[in-house]
Parts: C-alpha cells; structure tokens; sequence
C-alpha cells in the first residue's frame, strides 16, 4: 500500500514536529496549567494540593507588603537599568563603528563579560570590586583621595547598593546590545549620509538626530524590550550579591527573589502562594509587554 | 582631530573598565588570602599561589571538580539534545506542508509571550512529580524544549534555497532524506551560532540548577560558586580562583568561535 503525497506530508510533519510538541506540552503547558491550579489551593511543603482557597492566596499576595514591594524594586531597577543601557550601549557601538582600525579588538573587548556568569560577577562585584571593607578597589581608590570606605552592599539611605547591583549588570549585558547596535548601523545604507551633507546637514548631531537614530529604530525598540523583560526576571545577582548564609535582607528584593523564598525557601515553602504570585507576575509581564509593544509599534516596525 | 582623540580616549578608557573585572579574577584567584583582605592595595601578588588549584580541589564540603563535570555533561546533552529537537520542529514547520502547521506554530509563539523564570515555580513542580530532582534529567530535559530556538530555526530554514531541496527530491530522496542530506549539511555556521549561544546560556544558568540539583553531587558550578559565596566567611582566594576557573571554558570557545556567536546574534537578535 502507498500512501498519497499529502498523507506522506502529513505524516512527515508529525516526525519533524512531534517530539518537540510533546515536551512544549509536558514542560511548557502542563507546568502553567498546574500553576494556575495550584494559585486556587492550600499547597505548603508540597506540591499537591490539599485544601481549595478560591482565590485566597491572590488577595493574600496582592495585600501583601513584600510582594508589592518586590514589584516596586523591580520598578526602580527597571528605571535605572534600561536607560542607562540604552545610551551606553549606543554611545559605545558608534565609537566603534566610526573607528578606522582596531574595530574587532574593542568589539571582543566589550563583548567578552557576556561570556561571564552573574553568578561570577557577583562574587566580584561583591567581595572585591564594592566591598565593603578598606580592601575592596573601591573603596581603595577613595582612600587615595581619603574618603573613609563605603559599606556598598549595606547601605540603604541613600541606597548605594543599586550601584552595586545596576553597574554588575550593565557589564554583563551592555556588549550585547552593542552587537546588535553595530550590525544595525552596519546596515543603514551610506547614501543617506551623502545625501544629508548635500543638503547640508553639517554637524555631527543633525546626522545623528535626522539619519542615525530614525535607521535603528526597530533595533531600539528591541533593545528597550528586551532589556525590561531581561530586568523583569533579575534574579541571579540580586540572590548572590544581596543574599548571604543568614538570609535576605529586607531592601532591594525583585519579584523573583521573593517567590523563590516564599515557595522555595527555608521558611515558607508556600507553593500555592508562590504559584498566585508567579500568575500575577506573568499577568503584569505580558501587559507591559502589550502596552510597549503599542507604545513602540513594535508589531509594525519589527517587520 | 580633536573629536577623534576624544573618541580613542573614551574607548580606551571603556575598554579598561571592561577588562578590571578579570583582572581582579586573576589577581584575587593567585594571592593569599592575607593578600586579598589587605588594607594597603597591591597590584599583583607578591608570589603566584599556584597551591590554591590543590587547596581548591581538596575540600570536602564543596565537591567543586564535581561540579564542574557536571556542568560540563548538562551543557552537552542539551546542546546536543536541543539542536536535534529544535531544528527538526523549525524544519518542519518551515518546509513540511501541513493544514496543523500554523496553529502548531502559533501555540510555539504564544508561550514566547512568557518569560522562561516565570515558569520556574510550575516547571519546578512538574520536574519534582516526575522525581527528577538533583537528577541529570531534570537538569537537563526541561531546557530542551525551547520555543525560541525553534522560532530561529524555523525563520532561518524559511530563508533556505529551495531550489537545493528540489534537487535532493527529484533525486528520489525522501522529506527525512533532504533534511539530512542537504538542508543539515549547509546549515553549519547557523547550526554553531546555536550552539555556542545554547552552551553559553547552559553553563552559566544559575536559577533553575540552584532550585533542581539539592543534592551536592549534582550541584553545577554556578551553584557551586553561589554555594562558596553565600557561605560563612568565605575563603576568597579559593573563590575567586574557582571562579577564574568556572569561565576558563567558556572564554576560550568564545574566542574560537566568536564569529559564529556574533553572527548568530546579529542574525536574531535574540536575548542574553
């Protein structure tokens, strides 16, 4: 028997698909749907549930103190991470896009951290680079200028560890984004710029204002988005740069942190909680994506 | 003239700024600890402590060899795994007509929409009812199903020359056929990029390996390394010298094959 060309087709696409369908469904569906099913149960120290809460561990999060407050960390971060990589990393792909030479030796220098872990950037961020002892360099080099040293991780007014924690990850990640900045203006086509200095646009700024910036839209937009939904699931430096054998401190905890204390943790261990919490988070996720996506037209010019 | 010097001198400067990190890796990894925790700040140490690799590998309450071998066995099988599973649903759903194959496509895209650590907590339940704890599988399985590399794969193999695939076929060979004969083979340099990005993002996750491996034998270096760091009075030395370690590996594939992780990032500009 023979099967047509189209049940051949059919056949083959389930080969290609399915083995990649049954995980997406096993560790991507069914684990949401367990979620959602957990948030409406009593589930503490396992993670089957027990007693049916309605919606108890929803309103129990949102009265929550911590956890409005972890989505108020996440905002401050958000305001200053996404800025400052913005401008960084544009400051830093057209330096070295208008070099002659040396081109690939600043490219490799600046990509070279994202090879790094934040695990690894942490512990020298932490214990050597903003150390709070007089060893840290640091604080070594405002003892050269005799500024007594500075407990960075510690202080909270004013709150000096946001320095800490925001330069760590600007490290990490401004050398990609300067990747994509660079192969966005390798790409903006030269006639443009002929065209702008016959019609007289002579200053620096005017090309950057009217050519330059308009050409990397799409890009800019990708890299303001992808930098908020990269600073919504901080997680790694914030638990090893805060975090230490005696716990959290109550400052500086970003969503994620909190859930995994609440559901993880050596106190809590509140899965059904835990569970509501990461629901809210996904829902205020994929508003804000919505939104900037709107606000941006991010549908339009990323095609 | 003025502006170009400006411009060299902020690079220059910039490039240092970048590169102190892993001089205090290398400084700190190779000094006393008495050096390390001196008020009075030396630029290099006075002698190489190059006894810290054995004092490093002989503790006992953190098996840090161990790790790293760990580490090194989950990054391979999921890259392996993920580039088998995920080309093969990009292919297919780029190239194998099929009434299912939008709304297949649209159920990989909407789970896009949720960012992977959200998913923490639920994957975490599913993996712990499956009994896979401090387990390879469980380390490793999850992170092969990544709607991402299948959303890459499939806009690359789009783009793929049909007229290749029209030749393997009147050749008489079969969709399977193609796919391995042909499409595969061209494919190199996309299928590296995806590679090195997949190991990269393999070696250094902390989050899901901190809440899966609770068992110290299973424990990947980065958990390793948070392990040491979280730790009552840390010996900064051994730290510092296991954390130099920890991305030996990986700066050295990332120079090899950097052309193919800027190609791969540039191509999709994907996140980090």
């Amino acid at each position: 028997m023979t099967l047509s060309r189209k049940a051949r087709d059919t056949l083959a696409f389930w080969g290609f698909v399915g083995p990649f369908l049954i995980g997406l469904v096993v560790f991507g569906y069914l684990p949401i749907g367990w979620s959602l099913y957990l948030s409406f149960f009593d589930a503490r120290n396992t993670v089957t549930p027990s007693v049916f809460v309605g919606l108890d561990n929803y309103v129990r999060m949102l009265s929550d103190g911590p956890f409005l407050a972890s989505l108020g960390t996440f905002s401050v971060f958000a305001a200053f991470i996404v800025p400052l990589t913005f401008v960084l990393s544009l400051a830093l792909a057209l330096g070295v896009h208008q070099l002659k030479f040396a081109r690939a030796f600043f490219r490799s220098v600046f990509f070279l951290p994202f090879a790094c872990s934040y695990v690894v950037a942490s512990l020298i961020w932490k214990t050597s680079l903003f150390s709070g002892v007089r060893y840290g360099l640091a604080n070594s080099v405002l003892g050269l200028f005799g500024v007594d040293p500075v407990a960075w991780t510690g202080t909270v007014h004013p709150p000096l560890y946001w320095i800490v924690l925001v330069t760590a990850r600007l490290w990490l990640q401004l050398g990609f984004y300067v990747i994509l900045f660079l192969a966005a203006l390798q790409r903006i086509p030269r006639h443009l710029y002929e065209a702008a200095w016959l019609d007289g646009a002579k200053s620096g700024w005017q090309v950057f204002r009217y050519i330059t910036l308009p050409q990397l839209r799409a890009t800019s937009v990708a890299v303001l988005l992808l930098n908020l939904i990269n600073a919504y699931q901080a997680f790694d430096e914030f638990y090893n740069i805060l975090g230490d054998s005696r716990g959290y401190p109550p400052y500086g905890r970003p969503p994620l942190v909190y859930l995994y204390y609440t559901s993880l943790g050596s106190g809590g261990q509140d899965l059904g909680r835990g569970s509501a919490g990461a629901m809210i988070l996904a829902m205020v996720i994929a508003l804000a994506t919505l939104l900037q996506g709107r606000l941006f037209r991010f549908d339009r010019s990323a095609s | 003239m003025i502006r170009a010097t400006l411009r060299w001198s902020a690079l220059v400067i910039a490039a240092v700024l970048f590169l102190v990190p892993f001089y205090l890796l290398l400084r700190n990894g190779l000094s006393s600890r008495a050096e390390i925790t001196s008020p009075d700040w030396t630029f290099w140490p006075e002698r190489l402590h190059w006894e810290n690799f054995g004092r490093l590998f002989d503790r006992q309450d953190v098996p840090f060899a161990r790790s790293l071998l760990n580490s090194a066995i989950v990054a391979v099988l999921q890259t392996t795994g993920l580039i088998v599973v995920c080309s093969l649903a990009g292919y297919g759903l780029a190239r194998v007509p099929c009434r299912y194959a939008k709304p297949v496509f649209y159920a990989v895209l909407a789970t896009l929409m949720i960012p992977a650590s959200v998913t923490f907590l639920p994957s975490f339940v599913v993996v712990s009812t499956l009994g896979w704890l401090s387990d390879f599988r469980g380390l490793v399985i999850p992170g092969l199903f990544s709607a991402f590399s299948v959303f890459l794969f499939r806009q690359y193999f789009l783009d793929f020359p049909k007229e290749l695939e029209d030749a393997g076929q009147v050749d008489g060979l079969s969709r399977w056929g193609v796919f391995r004969r042909i499409v595969l083979p061209c494919s190199r340099g996309f299928l590296a990029a995806i590679a090195v990005i997949t190991v990269i993002g393999s070696w250094n996750a902390f989050l899901w390996p901190l809440i899966i491996a609770q068992d110290p034998d299973s424990w990947t270096v980065q958990v390793a390394l948070s392990g040491l760091l979280t730790a009552q009075n840390p010996q900064l030395d051994l730290l510092f010298l296991a954390a130099a370690l920890s991305i030996a590996p990986i700066v050295l594939l990332f120079a090899f094959l950097q052309r193919y992780l800027v190609q791969g990032v540039t191509e999709s500009g994907l996140k980090g």
